[in-house]
Parts: structure tokens; C-alpha cells; sequence
């Protein structure tokens, strides 16, 4: 009986990942009058820029905006301001953190050095995550539902669909790098 | 120690299943999403004052400034909607006022750069996963 629905649902998933890959080839940036938000009878849609051509430029991606944030950032295509007045440098912080070490998925990197140098420390410590490793109790669904690393990406950063950006690491490789720390 | 094993295993094969319908919900319905991923639409007043929504895009701003200068430094919330914006603390130097000042970026006056969403849409940031697997796929191509 269990075993019946989840082949079913397994099935499912499987035809709708395919009818979805299916139509994943749709012109990403839409014009601003065509983009079911900004109001086509407005002024602002033959003022303000259209994503395609600020974006087009940047290193590609598939999801999201279309563009590999980290990259753009890292080679320097664009070169984002870190404070309004004063020059405050950004606080990067090199430690990835290894998450999901029991479930049966690959195992998350979560790179802190890609994250500060966007983001402030205050921004996830402590409100959202611990400063411990393994201290938060972190969970898919929480996650697809916009709390904690969902937060900002299903949102403004990566979105969930990329599921092995996150879960990057194989649980070999995982034990492997934990037992060289301890070491 | 069989039963268990087995017991175990059918387990993992129904969660991957669930999983794998999860992901494909979201696939499916990201590709009903028009508008630029980040976009973030505030309503709270706009629609009751007669003005239009106000759209914020992320993908323009971010690439000019890191994260922290607005979510740290300037004390916008991770919520939208959730800052209660409105045009005496812009002016007052505020929010989009911090920069909307005629010297880090065009100036007030422009409302129509601010204020250029389609009348009557919600607050919402316009593509996320939440909106994605709550609103039933169709919804957000309403005409
Ligand atoms: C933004 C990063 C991120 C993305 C993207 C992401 N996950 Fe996760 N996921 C996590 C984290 C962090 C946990 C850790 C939970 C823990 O510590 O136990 C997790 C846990 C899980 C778990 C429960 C533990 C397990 O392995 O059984 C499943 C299942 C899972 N994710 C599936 C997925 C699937 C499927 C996708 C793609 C739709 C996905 N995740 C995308 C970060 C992510
Ligand atoms: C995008 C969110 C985010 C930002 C920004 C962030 N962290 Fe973290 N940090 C995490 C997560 C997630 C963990 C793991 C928490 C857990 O496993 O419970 C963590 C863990 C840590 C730990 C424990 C590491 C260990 O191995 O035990 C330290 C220390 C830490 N962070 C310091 C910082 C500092 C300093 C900054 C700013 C320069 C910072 N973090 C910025 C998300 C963040
Ligand atoms: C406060 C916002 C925020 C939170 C919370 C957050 N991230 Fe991120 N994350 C970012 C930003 C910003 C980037 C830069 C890339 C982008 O925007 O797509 C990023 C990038 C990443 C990258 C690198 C992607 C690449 O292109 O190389 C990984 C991996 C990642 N995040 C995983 C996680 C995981 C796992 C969690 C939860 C433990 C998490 N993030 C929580 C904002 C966040
Ligand atoms: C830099 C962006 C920006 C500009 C420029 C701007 N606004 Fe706004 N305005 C906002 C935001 C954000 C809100 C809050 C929206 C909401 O919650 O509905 C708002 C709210 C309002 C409101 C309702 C709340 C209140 O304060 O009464 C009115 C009316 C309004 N704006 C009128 C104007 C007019 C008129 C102009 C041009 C002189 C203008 N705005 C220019 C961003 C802007
Ligand atoms: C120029 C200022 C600015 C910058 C830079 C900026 N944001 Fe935002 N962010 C906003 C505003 C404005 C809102 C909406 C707040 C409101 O409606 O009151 C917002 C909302 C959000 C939200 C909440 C969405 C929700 O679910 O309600 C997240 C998450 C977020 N930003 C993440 C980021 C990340 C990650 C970055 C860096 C890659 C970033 N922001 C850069 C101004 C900014
Ligand atoms: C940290 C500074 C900063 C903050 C805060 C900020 N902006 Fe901007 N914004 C800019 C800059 C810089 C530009 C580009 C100005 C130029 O091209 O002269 C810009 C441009 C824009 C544009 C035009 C984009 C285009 O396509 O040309 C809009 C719309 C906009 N901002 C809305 C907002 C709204 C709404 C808020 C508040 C919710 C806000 N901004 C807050 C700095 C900021």
C-alpha cells in the first residue's frame, strides 16, 4: 500500500521534473511592460532599465536572475558598494560550515566567505543561526517555507530548485574533511 | 533486523518521492513567474492614496551595493512590507530617502520611478517559493 503511493508519487514527480525541464527554456528577462507587475500605461516602463540589459552582460546562471552572483562579484564585473558614507570594510569571515550530516541527502557546504562578503554578520547571528556548528536545528520544509536559508534564497539570493548548490558535498567526502579538522 | 532494514528503506524511497514532487510543484509553477526574480512590490498605503504600488528591484540595486548597506547599515527588515515606509520618512532622509536625496541617486520628485507597479498589486516579493507552492499555478497569470 505505502509502497504503492510512493511509486506513484515517485512517478509523478518524475513526469512533472520532465514536463518541467520541458518548458525551462523560456526567454529569462522580460521586457518591464510584459512582466505582469510594473504598469504598462505608466511612465516608468520606457524609463527605468530593463533587466536584460544590466544582467545579459554577467556571468550566466540558470535560476534566479539568471546570473551567478558570487562570480559576478568575485571577478569583479561588479563592483557594489559596501557602506554609504564612511568606508567601512566588510567583515569576511572563511569558514565553511558542514550541514546535514545525517539525512539522505549530499551533505550542505555552507560557505561563509560568499555570504560576508554581502552580508553583515547581524544579518543571520544570532536571530536565524547559532554561532556553533551543528547547533541550529536547520530543516528542509522550514527552509521551503522562507525561514532561515530560505529566507533570502527563494527570494532575492539562488533559488531552492538549485538543490545541489547546497547540497554539494558527499558524505564520504563529508566524514572526510570533519575527521582532518579533528585532527 | 530485516524488517527494519526494509522498513527504513521504504521509508527514504517515500521521502525522496514527496521530495520529488515538491521540487517539481516549484519548477512547474517558477515557470508561470514573469517578472524579475527579487522584485519586491510594497502596498501597504500606496493603493489608498491613489498612487500605484512601489516596486523595488533587487537585481538594479545589488548590483550597486552589497546586502549589508541597506539591511544592516540602513536597518531595512528581511520583510516586505515590513518597514512601513511612507513618503514623510523618505523625505526625512529614511529608507530609499537615505540615497533618493539628489546625491547618491536621483531625488523625491520622480515618483513615478518608485511608484510604477500595476494598481491593486499586493505586497509580495513578486517570485518567491512561499508564493510559488501557496498560490495554485495560474494564479499569478491572472489578466
Ligand atoms: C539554500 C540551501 C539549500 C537548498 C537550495 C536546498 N537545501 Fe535541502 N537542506 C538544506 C539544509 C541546510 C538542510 C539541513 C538540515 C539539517 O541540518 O538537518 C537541508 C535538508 C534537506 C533534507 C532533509 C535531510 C535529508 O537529507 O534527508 C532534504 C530531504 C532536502 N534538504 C532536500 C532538498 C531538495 C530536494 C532540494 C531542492 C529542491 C533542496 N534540499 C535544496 C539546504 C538547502
Ligand atoms: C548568511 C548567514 C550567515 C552570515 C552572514 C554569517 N554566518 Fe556565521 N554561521 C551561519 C550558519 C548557518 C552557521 C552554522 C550554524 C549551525 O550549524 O547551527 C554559522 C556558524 C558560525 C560560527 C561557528 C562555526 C563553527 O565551526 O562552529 C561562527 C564562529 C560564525 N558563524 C561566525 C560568523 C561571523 C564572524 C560572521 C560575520 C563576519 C558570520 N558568521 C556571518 C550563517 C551565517
Ligand atoms: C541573509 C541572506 C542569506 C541567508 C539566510 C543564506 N544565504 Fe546563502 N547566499 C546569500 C547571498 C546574498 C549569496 C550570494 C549569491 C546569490 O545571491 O545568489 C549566497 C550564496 C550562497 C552559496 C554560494 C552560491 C554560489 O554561487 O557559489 C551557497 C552554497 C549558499 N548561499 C548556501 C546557503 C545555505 C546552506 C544557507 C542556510 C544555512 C544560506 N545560504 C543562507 C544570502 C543568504
Ligand atoms: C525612492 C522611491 C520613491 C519615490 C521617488 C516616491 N515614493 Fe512615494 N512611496 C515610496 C514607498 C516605498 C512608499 C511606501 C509604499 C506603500 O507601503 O504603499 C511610498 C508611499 C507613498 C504614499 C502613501 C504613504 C504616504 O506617505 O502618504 C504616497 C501618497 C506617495 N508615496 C506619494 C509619492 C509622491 C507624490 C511622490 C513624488 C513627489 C513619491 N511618492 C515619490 C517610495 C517612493
Ligand atoms: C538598496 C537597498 C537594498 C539592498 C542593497 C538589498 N536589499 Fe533586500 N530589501 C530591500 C527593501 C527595500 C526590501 C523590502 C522591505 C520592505 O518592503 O519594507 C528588501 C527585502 C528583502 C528581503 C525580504 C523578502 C521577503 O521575503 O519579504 C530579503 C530576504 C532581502 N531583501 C535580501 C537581500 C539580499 C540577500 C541582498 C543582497 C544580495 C539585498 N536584500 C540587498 C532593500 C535592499
Ligand atoms: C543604498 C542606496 C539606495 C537605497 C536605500 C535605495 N536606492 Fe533606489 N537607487 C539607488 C541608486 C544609486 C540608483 C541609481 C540611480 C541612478 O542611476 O542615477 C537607484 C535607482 C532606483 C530605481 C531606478 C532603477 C532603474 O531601472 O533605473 C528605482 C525604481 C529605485 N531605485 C527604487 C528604490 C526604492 C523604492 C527604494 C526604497 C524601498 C530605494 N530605491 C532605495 C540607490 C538606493
Amino acid at each position: 500500500m505505502r509502497r504503492g503511493l510512493s511509486g506513484f508519487l515517485a512517478a509523478l514527480g518524475l513526469l512533472a521534473l520532465m514536463a518541467a525541464g520541458a518548458f525551462g527554456q523560456v526567454p529569462s528577462w522580460k521586457p518591464l511592460a510584459q512582466d505582469d507587475l510594473h504598469d504598462p500605461a505608466g511612465p516608468a516602463v520606457n524609463l527605468l532599465q530593463q533587466p536584460a540589459a544590466a544582467l545579459s552582460v554577467l556571468p550566466p546562471d540558470g535560476a534566479g536572475n539568471m546570473v551567478r552572483w558570487v562570480k559576478a562579484l568575485e571577478e569583479g564585473h561588479i563592483q557594489p558598494r559596501t557602506a554609504l558614507r564612511q568606508q567601512t570594510k566588510v567583515q569576511v569571515y572563511d569558514k565553511d560550515v558542514l550541514l546535514n550530516l545525517k539525512g539522505g541527502m549530499p551533505v550542505v557546504r555552507f560557505p561563509h566567505k560568499a555570504h560576508t562578503e554581502w552580508l553583515d554578520c547581524s544579518n543571520c547571528h544570532d536571530h536565524l543561526f547559532k554561532k556553533q556548528a551543528g547547533a541550529t536545528k536547520i530543516s528542509m520544509f522550514r527552509i521551503l517555507s522562507g525561514e532561515q536559508c530560505g529566507l533570502c534564497h527563494g527570494a532575492v539570493s539562488f533559488p531552492l530548485t538549485e538543490c545541489s548548490r547546497c547540497h554539494s558535498v558527499s558524505h564520504a567526502q563529508a566524514r572526510k574533511e570533519l575527521e582532518g579538522q579533528s585532527r | 533486523m530485516f524488517l527494519r532494514l526494509a522498513a527504513v528503506r521504504r521509508l527514504g524511497f517515500l521521502r525522496i518521492a514527496l521530495w520529488s514532487v515538491v521540487v517539481a510543484i516549484i519548477l512547474v509553477a517558477s515557470k508561470e513567474a514573469p517578472a524579475e526574480y527579487g522584485d519586491v512590490v510594497i502596498n501597504n498605503y500606496s493603493d489608498g492614496a491613489g498612487m500605484r504600488p512601489v516596486v523595488f528591484p533587487h537585481w538594479f540595486h545589488r548590483m550597486r551595493f552589497r546586502c549589508k548597506v541597506c539591511h544592516a547599515d540602513l536597518g531595512f527588515q528581511f520583510k516586505a512590507g515590513g518597514n512601513e515606509i511612507n513618503m514623510v520618512k523618505i523625505i526625512d532622509g529614511q529608507f530609499c530617502g537615505a540615497c533618493h536625496n539628489g546625491e547618491v541617486a536621483w531625488s523625491v520628485e520622480n515618483c513615478n520611478l518608485c511608484h510604477s507597479a500595476k494598481p491593486g498589486t499586493p505586497t509580495q516579493v513578486h517570485e518567491s517559493t512561499i508564493q510559488k507552492l501557496v498560490a495554485p499555478a495560474g494564479q499569478g497569470a491572472r489578466k
